[in-house]
């Protein structure tokens, strides 16, 4: 599953900025549009200009959806134990020590419990920064354990999905991650509890495969990549071109598979309406 | 004798040559002494290299085209198999077939993946991958088991599900997705066998159950080994690396706690002997229904959520 695949046109804030000598400027990759970065910040990372929705990280989203200072995270120092010493062209064991110094995470995803609008919501945010924001067992786990959270507190569970799907280096056990989580999304079903799905570039594979598309409701960040299988293996299987616009959030929301599309800063304010519905 | 010999099993392949063509001059020549030792030979030569299969050998002999398929497993091991075909929305999907059989007396639901034998019938079952439509007759089959109370058993056997425009359309992952939430909370046993190839969410998608099994030359993963190659490798070339970084046959699985028991195979492979693999499968099966058909639905649930739940290791 692609993890590895990153499109030119989602490279994110950090690594753009790089780009622009002073630190201060950001192109658009939308329009092109030469940004400033304190702009960037208070429009909530999104292009005034052509509405580009940028990469944002799981702390970007948590100031985003939470009331200020009420997440409190949780397991956040749980970490790979890389069960099956994986090794390719460098150790799993390396590639996740550097990882953690580079990104400041343990791992893909960051949980918790919060008050959005003063309700208090179980949560889990997947971040790209750390090897594609894909799932192994310790992201399986902890959205795992946010779930059963939601369902012994019986409040709402949100799921902020941005990943390139199951991580290799754990084999089976990355598969795995998918039944488990979908497991407890039963659970929680059958008690009532909403499940909220936010879906963000990119979310594909396993992923995709397991709780992104299990929401009551389903929403997405408009121009989303969204998939199972990602493009380059699509295309090279069926040897075509793919369709403009191919598993972008509205080509979902055209077949079927998205409630709606929703802008960044109108995301809080349909979380709560929606909450309120589902109660 | 097969007619498929995969590249670690040509001595073995020449050595029985040879030994069938000395057979021919038995009668006739004084060598029944040399015959003997040439038949000890094979067999020596057999256990050593079937005793020592490299992961990606084991990848080889999941694949084999001379293995017995689901539809294989449902003739040797049930009867009065009836197909039911459709998944009630869209279509028909050939890569996944079920339906109802007797295993012995008990009434079962029996599911799997279909590959083909030759090109005609391989493009006909879309080589054994699955679109949207097949894990949703999967389901509906599944719920129809769960309407009656028959146990659910499931034959996975899949390089991956289909990736294609359609399937993309058609939600490829929510299919998925959905049959992995309801396989979790059906209330009747399901038992999950990898019968060949259990290759990612395509395998997966049919593959949440209360025993999951798995045949000794079979493999599972969360990818295949030449995908992993090209992706952490950047080429093609590293696919036995790949196989033996990710752990993937059956005796890791059961090292890994993914799978509760593996089912052994004739000398050589599935292939080798149908009835005898399917005969063994049989009578495993059986026992461990004669098990699951004691607990409770609640029960099944509560165990199923608990047993993958404790899937993964991590430190904290
Ligand atoms: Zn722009």
């Amino acid at each position: 599953m692609g993890w590895f695949s990153r499109s030119k046109q989602n490279i994110s804030p950090e690594s753009q900025k790089r780009d622009i000598p002073d630190g201060q400027w950001v192109k658009c990759d939308g329009c092109q549009e030469i940004i400033h970065k304190n702009q960037m910040e208070s429009n909530l990372w999104v292009c005034q200009k052509c509405n580009h929705h940028f990469r944002i990280n799981s702390d970007n989203y948590i100031s985003i959806i939470f009331d200020k200072g009420s997440f409190r995270e949780m397991d956040k120092k749980m970490r790979s134990a890389d069960p099956l010493k994986f090794t390719d062209t460098k150790t799993y064991k390396d590639r996740i020590e550097s990882t953690i110094k580079k990104s400041n995470l343990y791992d893909a995803v960051k949980t918790g419990m919060g008050k959005v609008d003063g309700r208090r919501i179980s949560f889990a945010c997947m971040d790209f920064r750390f090897i594609g924001g894909s799932m192994g067992a310790v992201v399986g786990e902890k959205i795992a354990r946010a779930i059963e959270k939601a369902f012994t507190n019986k409040i709402p569970m949100v799921i902020i999905s941005q990943s390139g799907g199951a991580r290799m280096m754990e084999g089976a056990y990355s598969l795995m991650q998918m039944a488990k989580t979908s497991a407890q999304l039963a659970r929680l079903a059958d008690a009532k509890i909403p499940y909220i799905s936010i879906l963000t570039d990119p979310t594909t594979g396993g992923t995709t495969a397991s709780y992104a598309m299990l929401g009551d409701v389903i929403i997405a960040e408009p121009k989303a990549l969204i998939g199972f299988a990602g493009p380059r293996v699509i295309k090279q299987t069926i040897g075509k071109d793919l369709p403009e616009g191919f598993q972008r959030s509205e080509f979902l929301l055209e077949h079927g598979f998205v409630d709606l599309i929703v802008n960044r800063k109108d995301l809080k304010a349909q979380l709560s309406q929606l909450f309120e519905y589902m109660s | 004798m097969t007619k498929n010999v995969l590249d670690f099993e040509k001595p073995i392949f020449d050595l029985e040559s040879k030994l069938e063509e000395m057979r021919k001059y038995q009668d006739t020549l004084d060598i029944a002494e040399e015959v003997k030792s040439l038949e000890e030979k094979v067999i020596h030569l057999k256990k050593a290299v079937y005793g020592n299969l490299t992961r990606w050998q084991r990848v080889q002999l999941a694949r084999h085209p001379e293995r017995p398929y689901t539809l294989d497993y449902i003739y040797l091991m049930t009867d009065d198999f009836i197909e039911l075909h459709g998944d009630r929305y869209y279509k028909d999907d050939k890569a996944i077939v079920g339906g109802f059989a007797k295993m012995d007396d008990q009434t079962v639901m029996i599911i799997g993946h279909q590959k083909g034998r030759d090109t005609k019938s391989n493009l006909y079952r879309n080589f054994g991958m699955p679109n949207p439509e097949g894990y949703r007759k999967a389901l509906r089959l599944m719920k129809l088991a769960e309407k009656f109370n028959k146990p659910v058993i499931t034959l996975l056997d899949t390089p991956g599900a289909f990736p294609g425009i359609e399937a993309e359309e058609n939600g490829q992952a929510e299919a998925i997705a959905r049959n992995l939430l309801e396989m979790s909370r059906l209330k009747v046993p399901i038992i999950v066998v990898i019968i060949g190839e259990g290759a990612s969410g395509g395998a997966l998608g049919i593959g949440v159950g209360d025993r999951i099994l798995m045949l000794q030359n079979t493999w599972y993963s969360v990818i295949s080994p030449e995908s992993c190659s090209s992706i952490l490798w950047r080429s093609w070339d590293y696919k036995e690396q790949a196989a033996e970084a990710l752990k993937l046959t059956a005796e890791d699985l059961l090292e890994q706690k993914i799978i509760d028991r593996i089912v052994p195979e004739p000398l050589g492979g599935a292939h080798k002997d149908h009835m005898q693999i399917a005969t063994g499968l049989k009578k495993i099966l059986m026992s461990e229904l004669v098990a699951l058909l004691k607990l409770k639905p609640e029960k099944l649930v509560q165990n199923r959520l608990k047993k993958f739940g404790s899937m993964g290791v991590y430190s904290e």
